[in-house]
């Protein structure tokens, strides 16, 4: 079957649903960033969006290629220093949902942007922590989106940079975590939600077109899928129209 | 007080070979003429400290001035890998790094340690992460009044900070606007602080609200004009995406990097 949409399209509409009914969300770049700007256009105006350059409430009319463009500044409501941001904005949990993205995830929405490989002699040194880890400590509930593959949904995270459900229940309530932790998990294959009892990611809806087979070939553990697993709602025209209206004005590549 | 000097004399007089570095600026006002100084005049065994190391380390990296690397976020930002900070990591080229690694919130928080004179800052940061094990400069505390367990970062108190700014007045004051980053912090935790500016003014508007360094904060201004490109200074240039795209090219490949570094560094001279 031949659809009208990517499976990033269909990805980053999905993360931009999620955002449906918060008032402020703390912005990654990359996929992040053009989920929550989509959001913004779509169904949730008033979306406060917050940079962890220190822009709060930025308005960007074409996607930032970084974190700290001049655009996110001239239409933000307030711009503060960054020890601001992170311990009068975002550690007190005042920033409602954060999003994230990664290297590597694990069953308990672990991440890893720092190496692929040993610390010491890394294969691949990545970028690092950033703003991630206090992101997922601080903000009441995160929402990773990341492109799904076994290289990608792994067994175990050759680094723990950023904190999900840690390895499991108690976990986060043990280490001092004041949020709720990932509410959901967006690939292009499918939505993950954390188990109830085990705070496991779980299979809970699958993207129009992709098969359960293709989600657990493309899975490093052995996935629990949902006994209530439903499809994801296929792309609206206007939630297309505007994803690629935003892609187009961008002076971004979509980076992850 | 300040001293007015040219960015040559401003470098050679406050970054010493093995010093402690910090070059500040997040994505907007980097100190890019500068770190090309730097360049130029060939300091060795530095250690580098920035949130973001940026092209700008990723240059001083790849021309051997720095022993170590203290940071939180070392990509192109938008665009991917430093690569030359990645083949000095992966391949110990052209010497190898040491790396002191954190997070945003745990680096700005060690400058405001600096800057407040404290041995250490507390946050809610690191529990559970690889990242707390790796670093020195990363413990926990207990809070004496609710007995919560915190993370604490050593004040980090650099030899020199190098900022760019956007004006100077003819007293030597500094007035900084827009994304700010951690430039006061770092400055204010540092023993010396060099500051490039945009434009040098008779006097700054009646704006008492800016971030505004003292004269007696900043111990050299050098005036140059267009010294965070290809970053930006709001007010005065746009940040320039296609070199930041570019430099994903052009820093691949090693020989192509020494050839920039030769033709756009050590054959300009000084500004």
């Amino acid at each position: 079957m031949k659809s009208n949409f990517s499976t990033d399209e269909i990805m980053t509409i999905a993360a931009s649903r999620e955002l449906a009914g918060a008032r402020s969300c703390f912005v990654g770049i990359g996929l992040p960033s053009i989920a929550a700007n989509l959001a913004r256009s779509l169904h949730a105006s008033g979306l406060v969006l917050v940079y962890e350059s220190g822009t709060i409430g930025a308005k960007p009319t074409r996607l930032p290629l970084s974190i700290g463009d001049g655009e996110l500044a001239r239409t933000a409501d307030v711009v503060v220093s960054v020890p601001e941001i992170f311990n009068y904005w975002l550690q007190p949990g005042r920033i409602d949902v954060g999003m994230l993205s990664g290297a590597q995830v694990d069953r308990f929405a672990n991440l890893n942007t720092t190496v692929i490989g040993s610390y010491e002699r890394p294969e691949v040194r990545l970028p690092g922590a950033g703003g991630a880890p206090e992101i997922a400590t601080a903000c009441p509930r995160t929402i990773i989106v990341m492109r799904q593959s076994k290289r990608t949904f792994v067994e175990n995270l050759d680094y723990l940079t950023t904190v999900g459900f840690g390895d499991g229940t108690g976990a986060r309530a043990r280490l001092g975590m004041p949020g709720a932790g990932p509410s959901v998990l967006i690939s292009d294959l499918g939505i993950f939600r954390p188990d109830v009892e085990t705070c496991e990611m779980n299979l809970t809806s699958i993207h129009p077109g992709v098969n359960v087979a293709d989600v657990r070939d493309a899975t490093g553990w052995a996935l629990k899928v949902s006994g209530e697993l439903v499809e994801t709602a296929k792309p609206t025209d206007e939630e297309l129209d505007c994803l690629r209206r935003l892609n187009n004005g961008s002076s971004a590549k979509a980076t992850n | 007080m300040t001293e007015f000097l040219s960015l040559e004399s401003a470098i050679a007089a406050n970054v010493h070979d093995g010093d402690v570095v910090a070059l500040e600026g997040f994505t907007h006002l980097i100190p890019f003429a500068a770190g090309h100084e730097i360049i130029r005049q060939r300091r060795r065994d530095l250690t580098l400290v920035r949130l973001t190391p940026d092209l700008i380390c990723d240059q001083l990296i790849g021309a051997g001035c720095a022993r170590k690397m203290v940071f939180s976020w070392g990509g192109n930002p938008g665009v991917g890998s430093l690569h030359r900070f990645r083949d000095a990591v992966e391949h110990d080229w052209p010497q190898a790094i040491e790396l002191d690694e954190h997070t945003h919130a745990g680096l700005a928080n060690r400058f405001v340690a600096g800057a407040a004179g404290l041995p250490f800052a507390v946050l809610r940061a690191y529990a559970g992460t690889d990242v707390a094990l790796q670093s020195s400069t990363i413990a926990s505390v207990t809070c004496p009044f609710t007995g919560e367990v915190l993370a604490a970062v050593a004040a980090l108190r650099p030899d020199v900070t190098v900022i760019h700014a956007q004006q100077a007045d003819r007293e030597g004051n500094v007035r900084l606007w827009g994304i700010t980053g951690v430039q006061k912090e770092s400055v204010l935790a540092a023993s010396r602080a060099v500051v490039t500016v945009e434009e040098i003014v008779d006097d700054f508007s009646d704006d008492r609200n800016a971030v505004v360094l003292p004269s007696w904060t900043v111990t050299a201004v050098a005036h140059v004009p267009g010294g965070c490109y290809p970053s930006y200074a709001s007010g005065y240039s746009e940040r320039d995406n296609d070199y930041y795209e570019a430099w994903d090219e052009l820093s691949r490949d090693r020989t192509v990097f020494e050839d920039w570094l030769e033709h756009e560094v050590y054959d300009l001279g000084s500004v």
